[in-house]
């Protein structure tokens, strides 16, 4: 019930599924964006490794610049270079970037309209054992609210490859949303890929009676439950939506007007965030009965991404439940 | 070397003037705006626009051209009025500052004015950006260019942190055609910067980040101009000159005024101004304070 159309993974359902991380992704996507273009250059504030950034720096170290520790510094520096002509990729975790310095974004970058792709790893709650403080919840709110700013949120490592690729293609400045943790491989280096276009990736050959509206790696996570669904005999469609912004407002009603109810998925608080956007795009289009999936107005802790996915209400159990509500919501 | 002889001194004393009178005219006609910074910084923009900077008004985009931006953007009174008579647009349009439609908003804005470097007002981020020019600039063609680069931020936007983490980038990757020009007026919105927030012993700070740091009269063409030169000549850091300005320069009841940080004179205000400007014989500055 995967959508051939899309080519993806057929192993998707196996419990050896191959897992990757989708910063991994990017880091292989700079260096092939570099390759393509000598404007494209790479900043980073002392997160080189984790960031995966440390494949393009070693292979273009004069095309890199180091700042420190210093993420207000990261983004403008960036602005100055894209000033000049450069596509500058700016990586560091998302909690930093554009958690400290979302001023400097919005004037020197999205006001400005600076081509800067602001790069933020270790987004979310599976950041998991560093605790609370590093777990960035707010960030796709933060984004999605300025103008000329393109938010992506890959779901897995190669769509993670590809939306770095594209980013490097046009003149605007985008955020890259991108986790720590390996997570399933959910697509092949065949699936189209295309910003602002959003793909049933799993539908049941019959109308949909739930559609959940998925971005990032949690993905996956929706795939498995209306998989679980569709052995029951229910039929759960999954539109993954990598592009925030631009948001495929098409696909997004056409999903709400078969099925009539929808759930939406990500690992960030839905005040603001994308459940808020599609909630946003229903209500003035086509409202239906909506359950949104998230972290509901908490800050995170400790713990495996796993556990903490599963006690802030992101695990296949919660989805589930949010499912079968959304069902008896509808008239 | 350049030549700067009494006759080109006494022509940009002029000009001077003339964007001075221009300024007030401005403010006038806005009814808001930043009065004493951005008179205070008037010789230096005519030294910079009609004797250092490489720039051709009739192509502003020229690739080749000097960078120039400015940090501080709410003195952009001064760098309006500047770019009108350097020839980058009408004195007429000087008229618009801050109305609906204009081309000349509140804040500098590369929106409306594609030309300039980039947009400015919220502090603390210009020397980062320009930091990333001259980056920029280095991957594609090396450490001389002939392109020089230059930041003119304000000593209350040295409370910003981001400013020093451009500091500390700059130095470390030594550049030598990066020159910045703080306008050391003393003074910010709420009052002396030495009370708000020290910065003494700027110089000395200054130089622990690594620049070759320089003290200036900011009203002494040859002064400006002989410190630029020699900041040009400096090949393994950046440079910064700690220009000693007098806010409101030229008009006796704003220098050293805070108050006039962020007010516009009002119609009598301002024709007491011009006629000041206009009739220096008249009117005993007081003396720079040490």
């Amino acid at each position: 019930m995967l959508n051939q159309n899309l080519k993806l993974n057929t192993k998707i359902f196996d419990a050896d599924v191959e897992r990757e991380t989708t910063r991994r992704g990017f880091g292989e996507g700079l260096v092939l964006a570099a390759d393509q273009n000598k404007n494209v250059v790479g900043l980073c504030a002392d997160l080189n490794e984790s960031t995966q950034m440390n494949l393009f720096a070693k292979k273009y170290p004069e095309r890199f610049v180091q700042v420190g520790v210093a993420e207000q510094n990261l983004v403008t520096v960036a602005s100055g270079m894209a000033a000049m002509g450069k596509i500058p990729f700016a990586a560091s975790y998302a909690i930093f970037s554009p958690g400290r310095n979302w001023e400097q974004i919005r004037t020197t970058i999205a006001y400005n309209d600076q081509p800067v792709k602001i790069v933020g790893s270790h987004a979310g709650i599976s950041v998991g054992p560093d605790g609370g403080s590093h777990q960035a919840l707010e960030d796709i709110a933060l984004m999605r609210i300025l103008p000329n700013m393109i938010v992506l949120s890959p779901c897995d490592s190669i769509e993670a490859k590809k939306a770095t690729i594209e980013s490097a293609k046009i003149n605007k400045p985008v955020y890259i949303r991108l986790c720590r943790e390996k997570t399933p491989i959910i697509t092949t280096e065949e699936t189209p890929f295309e910003i602002g276009k959003a793909s049933i990736l799993f539908a049941p050959p019959m109308t949909a009676q739930v559609g959940i509206i998925a971005t990032g790696p949690l993905v996956y996570k929706a795939i498995m439950v209306a998989q679980k669904f569709a052995e029951r005999g229910i039929s759960v469609k999954v539109l993954n939506i990598t592009s925030i912004r631009p948001l495929d407002f098409e696909a997004i009603i056409n999903l709400a007007k078969e099925a009539g109810a929808i759930v939406s998925v990500e690992e960030h608080q839905i005040v603001g965030g994308f459940g808020s956007a599609v909630a946003e795009v229903l209500v003035q289009n086509y409202p239906v009965p909506m359950e949104l999936i998230g972290v509901h107005d908490k800050f995170g802790e400790s713990g495996t991404a796993d556990e903490l996915l599963e006690h802030y209400g992101m695990g296949i159990e919660s989805i589930e439940i949010a499912v079968e509500r959304v069902m008896g919501r509808k008239k | 070397m350049l030549q700067l002889t009494d006759e080109k001194i006494k022509q940009m004393e002029e000009k001077a003037r003339d964007i001075r009178v221009s300024i007030i005219e401005m403010l006038m006609e806005a009814g808001s705006g930043h009065s004493a910074g951005a008179l205070g910084m008037a010789d230096i923009f005519t030294a910079l626009y009609f004797q250092i900077l490489k720039h051709d008004p009739t192509n502003p985009m020229w690739a080749e051209r000097d960078r120039l931006v400015l940090s501080n953007g709410h003195i952009c009174p001064v760098y309006y009025a500047t770019l009108a008579h350097s020839g980058y647009f009408k004195l007429e349009e000087l008229k618009t500052l801050r109305k609906f439609g204009s081309r000349l908003q509140g804040h500098p804005d590369r929106r409306f004015l594609p030309f300039i470097e980039t947009s400015s007002g919220p502090l603390g981020l210009g020397l980062s950006q320009t930091v990333g020019m001259c980056l920029a600039d280095r991957i594609d063609h090396g450490k001389y260019s002939g392109k020089q680069f230059y930041c003119l931020i304000s000593d209350g936007e040295l409370e910003e942190g981001n400013t020093w983490e451009a500091m500390m980038l700059g130095a470390k990757e030594k550049l030598q055609n990066l020159t910045v020009i703080v306008d050391r007026n003393n003074i910010q919105i709420e009052g002396l910067v030495e009370d708000i927030m020290p910065l003494k012993p700027l110089k000395q700070k200054l130089e622990a980040f690594n620049w070759h740091t320089q003290v200036i009269d900011g009203h002494n063409f040859k002064e400006i101009i002989g410190a630029i030169e020699q900041a040009q000549a400096v090949f393994d850091k950046p440079s910064i000159i700690i220009a000693n300005t007098i806010p409101g320069k030229g008009v006796s009841f704003m220098e050293h005024q805070y108050k006039w940080h962020g007010k516009a004179p009002n119609k009598e205000e301002g024709e007491k101004a011009i006629k000041e400007l206009t009739h220096p014989i008249n009117y005993a500055q007081p003396k720079l304070k040490t």
